[in-house]
């Protein structure tokens, strides 16, 4: 087995040390040693967008990502972006639309939705469903999801005028 | 029913029934705040993993564990025999499906594999990472036996029998024989008939399976925390086959990611973790990853049907079908995996008017992963089967397919009526149902455009399906024949003196929204604002015993025992108040969290001053008073076995002749699950079941080749709906109550994904048939299409 390595990290905000195997993803150092559980883990494949997390300002997946990689960055979970209200607008559509069930998938809808809003302030809603190809959601059937993140990204649209 | 209210439910002061509510409860979910079981951990918590059968078949001759044993961090590690000294096998019947016949299933496998992914050695390490390094040095040597793959051929004489104690591979046969089927045909106007192809697909919860068995040896008690539908059915059965005392079993079902009927069976790896846990004493938790819950959660369908349809004076007379399904090696413990055979063969015909109906359905057994009820239980089959029907045979008479179901289905005004299935309908609104939707998807401008384009060479098509529900079920589900399944269901609901309200019910939450409803019901029945209610879910040991989530019962069943509980508690509440107001109950009411007035309204007393008053200085209350601010009812059907939904779907649809694509534009759903609680979360139902049936129809199939090897065990290959190709979804309603229950509501968790599939399907079929092409099967993929077409 490969010795551990240390690493260095800002995990939503907070500075930390620790020491991991190379073969740990980053989404299983965030759950199980940092003990963020809000990202998921649904497929380790890159599939279905669960373990979607924030890594140097860019989404990327958790699961094909290696804690090792992290070394250095700074990265933003769910947890963190809801603390610092950052994405308060669209849990606030979320919840209101009922655009979350199970709330699995959730966490990585709202980082990816986040990160579509950053890029496109009014997308078109078949823009949202293409931005969101990578996320898999089995209980709403997603037009939930859309109706939240345009409901919004308008209301973010009118907080920002 | 007695005990109505002179108003509706609607009508009552502060009623939150049938008003969108936002759930209270998900927020924490939408900050990742949840508890899901696999973010649990526990001191000394150790972590199995499975060495799985690579073979469908095969005789295990020998395991070598000696390497795998050094292997860093190993605890455990446990074949078949050991395993069945603490957990017993599990034979999957029920008594009152006559003749159906399964063989011992152990947790892990003994003597022989039976299908590719069954478990066969557990290894339980210090951390999950380190029990698959192990389970990558077990040497297993197998001897390959010929797989029983094809369910066509399982019961031909050259057929290796999987289960030789059994004689044969015939699981359950059923035959259903009413009227005059012969005679009908022989004087039917046109006739039509299908050979259709349901695919074997699977749940794909986006949670996989997960739990953690924690057993106390000090106590002999047994904790299992499990993603659950059903905490307490799951109770019994590891009681039962652990040996442990049922009482000291508990359960408890945190956050569940998705469920759809996937976690409510006895899985053997879930069986063995919990065992583990027992013969370790120290908790074990298992999650099983992408691949593994390809190949060993349920899959469902698989049913190959043959049917033809009579039509005469321009309405349905009979139908007749032979129905085969292949459901593994094992009848899964304790639903039984006949039962989707036998539901289609109760549905087949369904929404229509016929008297004339022979059906004979079969299922037998093979080496595939096992079979088992997942959402919509049979219905799609049955709606698949009975609306391909429905359109072949307007195509044979010449007729619009709208106008053969308007003449066809059972008529609104001739209820309660018995189908030639046999099944029972208190009220449904079919025509009513299908008129709406032929006015809300503009029917006939629809016909319109599809005409001109075609002109221009784009082929559009227009699928509608007709389907009924079953929902709310009566113990002649299960209970009836030896499963311990609760069908009734309670909720406790308690006054605090802050005046807050506790409710807590056996019913589960998976998303749909059960605390909610029961929130809103309970808020309702005793007059208090929403927020000041809290539900309780998912605790063996802190809920009424009851059966959980499946076959869209919580509403229905725990939303009727909260509407009495909290009548009850209300009721409870004014003697308590009347005695210390010197006022007649019944001129008290209870509004906004306080008693008032019932003819002016105003306030006497809070219920947080009334609960103070009873818990802290009882004293002050007058003599003979007895306060009780609990109450518990229960609730479970008993004049009907079901209470059956009714709806229509519509799909329209291009498909690219070229290619075989097919683009989803536009679908519609009208529905009647009677009264609607919660309009929001009931259309979420519905979408989500539709989007699900969309799976069935287009993308999900679980492809195994002829060594019975499963081909696309993986989340990149095994495709699902996202959102790229979904459509949105407009959905209207007709209200029908069930009469059996005060609150009048029934199910709609499955009503999507019963009839989504053949809307899609006769949709296709609308489109490629001006090209004289026609499928057969689903899901309906580019290459069946265009094999459909001629085209490859």
């Amino acid at each position: 087995m490969d010795p551990v390595r240390e690493i260095t990290v800002t995990v939503n905000g907070e500075r930390l040390t620790a020491r991991v195997e190379p073969r740990k993803s980053l989404v299983d150092f965030l759950r199980e040693d940092v003990g963020l559980t809000g990202s998921h883990v649904g497929c380790e494949q890159g599939i279905c967008g669960a373990c979607t997390i924030r890594l140097d300002g860019t989404i990327v997946r958790g699961c094909l990502t290696l804690a090792v990689q992290a070394d250095g960055a700074e990265v933003w979970t769910v947890e963190g972006l809801s603390d610092s209200a950052e994405i308060a607008a669209l849990q606030e559509a979320f919840q209101e639309r009922n655009a979350l069930q199970c709330g699995y998938c959730t966490p990585g809808m709202l980082l990816t939705a986040a990160a579509l809003l950053r890029d496109n302030a009014a997308p078109t809603r078949p823009q949202i469903r293409e931005y969101l190809s990578g996320n898999y959601c089995r209980c709403t059937g997603y037009q939930a999801i859309v109706d939240a993140i345009e409901s919004a990204a308008s209301q973010m649209k009118g907080a920002g005028s | 029913m007695t005990d109505k209210s002179p108003l509706t439910l609607e009508d009552l002061p502060n009623s939150y029934i049938g008003r969108t509510i936002p759930r209270p409860n998900i927020r924490r979910l939408a900050e990742g705040r949840g508890t899901f079981t696999d973010d649990l951990t526990l001191p000394r918590m150790a972590h199995v993993a499975f060495l799985r059968s690579p073979y469908a078949h095969a005789e295990i001759k020998s395991i070598d564990t000696a390497q795998a044993e050094t292997s860093p961090g190993v605890i455990r590690i446990v074949a078949g025999e050991e395993m069945s000294r603490y957990c017993t096998p599990w034979v999957g019947v029920l008594t009152h499906l006559k003749g159906l016949k399964s063989a011992p299933q152990f947790a892990l496998a003994v003597g022989r594999v039976r299908w590719q992914g069954e478990p066969v050695v557990a290894v339980v390490a210090q951390s999950r990472a380190q029990a698959e390094d192990a389970v990558a040095l077990v040497e297993v040597d197998y001897e390959p036996l010929p797989p029983v793959v094809d369910m066509e051929t399982a019961l031909a004489p050259e057929t290796p029998v999987l289960h030789p104690e059994l004689g044969d591979n015939l699981a359950f046969e059923r035959v259903v024989e009413a009227g005059d089927v012969d005679a009908a045909f022989a004087e039917a106007d046109a006739v039509a008939e299908e050979v259709l192809h349901f695919g074997r697909h699977t749940g794909v919860t986006l949670e996989p399976r997960v739990l953690v068995g924690d057993y106390n040896a000090g106590a002999g008690k047994l904790t299992v925390y499990m993603s659950t539908q059903s905490p307490h059915m799951m109770k019994n059965i590891f009681a039962t086959h652990t040996g442990i005392d049922e009482d000291d079993v508990r359960v408890i079902s945190k956050d569940v990611g998705g469920s759809f009927g996937i976690k409510i069976h006895t899985y053997p790896d879930d069986m063995a973790t919990v065992a583990l846990s027992v013969m370790l004493k120290r908790p074990v938790k298992f999650v099983a990853d992408r691949l593994e819950s390809f190949v060993s959660d349920i899959h469902a369908r698989d049913h190959r049907v043959k049917a033809k349809i009579a039509v005469k004076d321009g309405k349905i007379t009979a139908i007749e079908m032979d129905d085969l399904t292949g459901i593994g090696p094992y009848s899964v413990y304790p639903r039984t995996s006949a039962v989707e055979c036998n539901q289609v063969l109760n549905l087949v015909g369904g929404p229509y008017d016929f008297a004339n109906y022979r059906a004979v359905g079969r299922v037998v057994l093979q080496n595939k992963n096992i079979m088992c009820q997942y959402r919509a239980v049979g219905h799609p089959v049955a709606f698949g089967v009975t609306e391909a029907l429905v359109d072949s045979a307007a195509r044979a008479a010449g007729m619009d397919p709208a106008a053969l179901r308007r003449n066809s289905v059972i008529p609104d005004d001739s209820y309660p009526y018995t189908a030639a299935s046999g099944i029972k309908f208190e009220a449904l609104s079919h025509q009513e149902s299908l008129e709406k939707i032929l006015k809300l998807m503009d029917y006939e401008g629809l016909r319109a455009d599809q005409a001109k384009l075609r002109q221009e060479g784009v082929y559009r098509g227009i699928g509608l399906a007709a389907m009924i529900e079953v929902t709310n079920p009566s113990p002649m589900f299960y209970g009836v024949g030896g499963a311990h399944i609760s069908a009734r269901d309670g909720v406790t609901i308690r006054l605090d003196p802050t005046g807050g309200v506790t409710c807590a019910t056996g019913v589960t939450e998976q998303g749909q929204g059960t605390e909610a409803v029961i929130a809103q019901i309970a808020a309702s029945a005793i007059g208090v604002p929403i927020e000041k209610v809290r539900v309780v879910t998912g605790d063996t040991e802190t809920t009424p015993y009851g059966g959980g989530t499946w076959a869209s019962r919580g509403a229905g069943i725990a939303g009727e025992a909260a509407l009495q509980a909290g009548r009850a508690l209300r009721a409870n509440i004014l003697e308590v108040a009347g005695a210390m107001l010197q006022a007649e109950p019944d001129r008290l009411d209870i509004r906004n969290a306080a008693v008032v007035d019932a003819d002016t309204g105003s306030e006497r007393m809070t219920l947080a001053d009334l609960g103070k008053t009873v818990y802290f200085r009882g004293n002050e209350l007058p003599d003979g008073v007895s306060p009780e601010l609990v109450a518990t009812r229960h609730y479970s059907p008993r004049q009907f076995p079901f209470a059956f939904t009714n709806g229509v779907q519509a799909c329209w649809l291009e498909v690219d002749p070229d290619t075989g694509f097919v683009k989803l534009l536009d679908f519609w759903v009208v529905e009647d699950c009677g009264t609607v609680i919660n309009p929001q979360l009931v259309d979420e139902q519905i979408r989500g079941g539709v989007v699900q049936g969309i799976g069935a129809a287009l993308y999900e199939h679980c492809i195994y080749d002829e060594d019975g090897n499963m081909r696309n065990a993986t989340m990149a290959d095994y495709l699902v709906p996202m959102a790229a190709e979904m459509p949105d979804i407009t959905i209207e309603h007709v209200e029908t109550p069930t009469g059996e229950s005060v609150l009048g509501a029934k199910g709609v968790g499955e009503a999507g994904t019963a009839g989504a599939p053949a809307a899609v399907f006769n949709a296709i079929n609308d489109a490629i048939g001006a090209l004289g092409g026609k499928i057969t099967a689903i899901p309906a993929t580019p290459e069946l299409i265009l094999k459909a077409l001629g085209k490859v």
